[in-house]
């Protein structure tokens, strides 16, 4: 047994750190963040040279074929260097949920994905604001050649930059969930901002007034739409885990070496116990999240059966931490850490967005609780 | 990062596990409960007997000290082994876990082959005499006196909160025996018998109501110069290995205690949820047991990637270090919920006919408040970690 990253899984945690302290710095996220959609196509196409979009699907769609380990150990630099844009909605959300298509919506929709040349999203939530899949209700009806939607999603991320749009909608009498691709210039389909927390993803509204579906741009209807969908909202909860705990790390680097810096009373603030307990704790959280984190990695690659408890464990322990290693950076840091010039509350805002995002701590508490209730 | 057990890992623990299938004395919880403190110990002390003479005692050892070499990967395995098959736990705690490894690192080849192999054996029990009054948390404050005259020491002081000293045969002491020396010079660590002239043992009662601590007074009492551990003045540095030794294992054994005690909760919320006797509502109870899981699971990982990088590199990483205070808060927040999804019954103790496992979870709740406190406060381990790890200006 080892839990420590192997060789080549380190070699590709430090190419990612070194490529994202190049190529995004904080004045390109604070640049980023001012713009509508919080979108860089150049960076886009960079990450997409360098493998980051199809990293974790099978080389025939264009794919690098890595594992979950490498994909958080990737996740984890994207967050410290706070990423903007629809990375995550994109190669995690989207393409999981594609990767259970056919070949000939994979070869159509996931290669572009993995290529770098389309973005996407999933639309799940409605007016409950549940991820649980029984509150997915919006009709898809059946028409000749293919469905019909009619309705509203609710915070959708990143949907003006997405090129297509999966919704999860139900059909058929015996409300089958159903997983159909919708081109984002879809006649019928409008998209409207409501703007969040975290400046650095957009979410949207998305409402459906009879758009029209063609039979083949369907992705899976009952069972293996459950599944499908199970999935890429398993993979995109460890990867927000893996984002936070690099987000958790960058707040705990930088206050520490603030604390050993700022003086009063004629000493280094973190030479008083009451500081210095503080960034023990944040300490603490940074690596308890990650241990859960790379645990539901390696659980979810090796298809344990507890993978999902695993990914659970890790999303609600991180969603937690991030949000109060977000409260203690700004704490230690008095007035600065409160002034927009300060990127603390560029993370503190992603803390609140990641940890919504697919579930919260109490969300997926209940389904570890169900777990351990079963008989 | 590979997390399925090895070949060798495999075998090691199937050997255990056929050998605990046959070995462990039947029913012997509900004996052990009825007893009183002495004949608990008493049957640990043959338990580990038992142990012993199968060559399971000590594992990590290494073999010419009656060991079995075990990496530290299989001692977590044995741990968590003996836990799952519900064993009896180990009576010579301290020696195994701190004082042996301690003698194995700094002992002459003479004190190695005098006190190791009945360490194991459990022939001799041994207590371990750091604090005083005036040296809790500030333990380079010792003040208990060593003169050294000719042969041997001449002890004189006081020591506080010694677990098991009413059971121990062998104390190993942390001394001042340089009387003009200060804080972390001129202590010598000495290895004590406690059926010396001059010991006096007596009982200190805790919050539990039970006495596992005691006071030990040291009159005049006559230690061989042969005893001293490491050298003369070098006490502090043996010291820390005792602790070091004492902060990385105690936190498996813990970890796999609350996932026992976690687990038994669940079975007797479903049980009174069955009956409607649930004090609290189903979505909470989900809610409290998820996140004791949650918070038992970061520990139990947290340990494996400590565990992983000490048998690389040698000393634990910076994950290592948060685990003392992580299990100790984790258990009174595991403690704090079993009670309130026991509701009315978690309170009854050892006794009432209605209390759950004879009072146990009752008896948890209060014996867990010492765990932020017992082998270093959750305040002074934070220091440790804000200073060493963090590399935080020193507060004092």
């Amino acid at each position: 047994m080892n839990f420590e990253l192997s060789d080549t899984q380190q070699a590709i945690k430090d190419a990612a750190r070194d490529f994202f302290s190049k190529e995004l710095r904080s004045a390109d996220v604070r640049r980023l963040i001012e713009t509508e959609t919080a979108f860089d196509a150049d960076l886009w196409r960079k990450c997409a040279d360098l493998g980051y979009t199809g990293m974790i699907f099978p080389e025939e769609y264009g794919g690098v074929g890595l594992g979950f380990v490498e994909m958080a150990a990737t996740l984890e630099e994207m967050g410290r260097a706070l990423l903007p844009g629809p990375f995550v909605s994109t190669v995690l959300l989207a393409g999981s949920t594609l990767s259970r298509a056919g070949a000939q919506v994979k070869q159509a929709y996931l290669a572009p994905i993995c290529r770098g040349g389309a973005r996407a999203t999933v639309a799940v939530l409605e007016r409950s604001a549940s991820w649980r899949r029984d509150a997915i209700a919006m009709d898809a009806a059946e028409t000749r050649n293919g469905y019909e939607l009619t309705g509203e999603k609710l915070f959708v991320s990143d949907a003006a930059v997405a090129d297509v749009i999966i919704v999860a909608a139900r059909s058929g009498g015996a409300r089958d969930l159903v997983l159909l691709v919708v081109p984002s210039d879809a006649s019928g389909m409008r998209i409207t901002s409501a703007p969040g927390v975290d400046l650095t993803r957009r979410l949207y509204r998305v409402s459906f007034d009879r758009v029209h579906v063609p039979g083949e741009q369907l992705v899976a209807r009952g069972a293996d739409a459950e599944s499908a969908l199970d999935h890429a909202l398993d993979v995109t909860a460890l990867g927000l885990s893996a984002e936070m705990v690099g987000g958790m790390q960058h707040l705990l680097d930088h206050t520490v070496a603030y604390t050993k810096t700022r003086s009063q009373f004629g000493r280094p603030i973190g030479s008083f116990q009451a500081v210095q307990h503080r960034c023990v704790d944040m300490l603490a959280l940074v690596e308890g999240s990650r241990s859960a984190t790379y645990y539901a990695a390696w659980a979810l690659g090796e298809r344990n059966p507890d993978a999902g408890i695993a990914v659970s464990v890790a999303k609600a322990y991180a969603s937690d931490a991030f949000r109060e290693v977000g409260n203690m950076a700004i704490q230690a840091q008095g007035g600065m850490g409160f002034t927009w010039e300060n990127d603390t509350h560029l993370y503190f805002r992603r803390a609140r967005g990641s940890e919504l995002a697919c579930g919260d701590a109490t969300f997926h508490r209940d389904r570890i609780g169900r777990a351990l209730l079963r008989p | 990062m590979d997390l399925t057990l090895t070949p060798q890992e495999i075998a090691f623990r199937d050997e255990l596990r056929s050998w605990l299938a046959t070995s462990i004395p039947p029913g012997w919880q509900a004996e052990y409960l009825r007893g009183s403190m002495q004949d608990r110990f008493a049957s640990l002390r043959r338990w580990q007997k038992t142990v012993f003479d199968a060559g399971w005692a000590g594992i990590a050892w290494p073999r010419e000290h009656g060991g079995r070499g075990a990496t530290l990967m299989e001692q977590a395995i044995f741990t968590e082994e003996m836990a799952r098959a519900g064993a009896p736990p180990l009576a010579n705690t301290l020696g195994l876990s701190l004082i042996g490894p301690t003698i194995i690192e700094f002992g002459t080849d003479a004190q190695k082959r005098r006190f190791l192999r009945n360490i194991l054996s459990a022939d001799e029990i041994w207590c371990q005499g750091f604090s005083e009054p005036n040296a809790g948390s500030d333990l380079a404050n010792v003040r208990t006196r060593a003169d050294r005259s000719d042969d041997h020491f001449l002890v004189n002081g006081q020591k506080v909160w010694i677990s098991y000293g009413w059971a121990a045969d062998w104390c190993a002491l942390m001394t001042r025996s340089d009387p003009a020396s200060q804080k972390h010079s001129g202590l010598t660590y000495l290895l004590v018998d406690m059926k010396s002239s001059g010991v006096e043992v007596r009982p200190l009662r805790q919050m539990t109501g039970e006495s596992e601590f005691t006071e030990v007074f040291f009159h005049d009492v006559k230690v061989p110069a042969g005893n001293v551990l490491g050298r003369e003045g070098n006490g502090w540095r043996v010291g820390l290995g005792t602790l070091a030794h004492e902060r990385a294992t105690l936190g498996v054994l813990f970890q796999v205690q609350m996932r026992r005690e976690l687990d038994r909760v669940i079975t007797i919320w479903r049980d009174m949820a069955d009956r409607g006797e649930s004090p609290v509502d189903p979505a909470l109870a989900r809610q409290k047991l998820a996140q004791a899981y949650i918070e038992n699971e970061v520990v139990r990982l947290t340990h494996l990637r400590a565990l992983s990088r000490l048998m690389r590199q040698g000393s634990p990483g910076p994950e290592g270090s948060i685990l003392k205070i992580a299990w100790s808060e984790a258990n009174q927040r595991l403690q704090a919920s079993v009670q309130e999804l026991l509701g009315q019954y978690g309170q009854l103790a050892e006794g009432s006919d209605a209390a759950p496992d004879h009072g146990h979870f009752a008896y948890a709740y209060l014996r867990a408040r010492a765990n932020t406190i017992e082998a270093g406060t959750s305040e002074i381990q934070r220091n440790i970690v804000g200073q060493h790890v963090l590399g935080l200006p020193k507060s004092y």
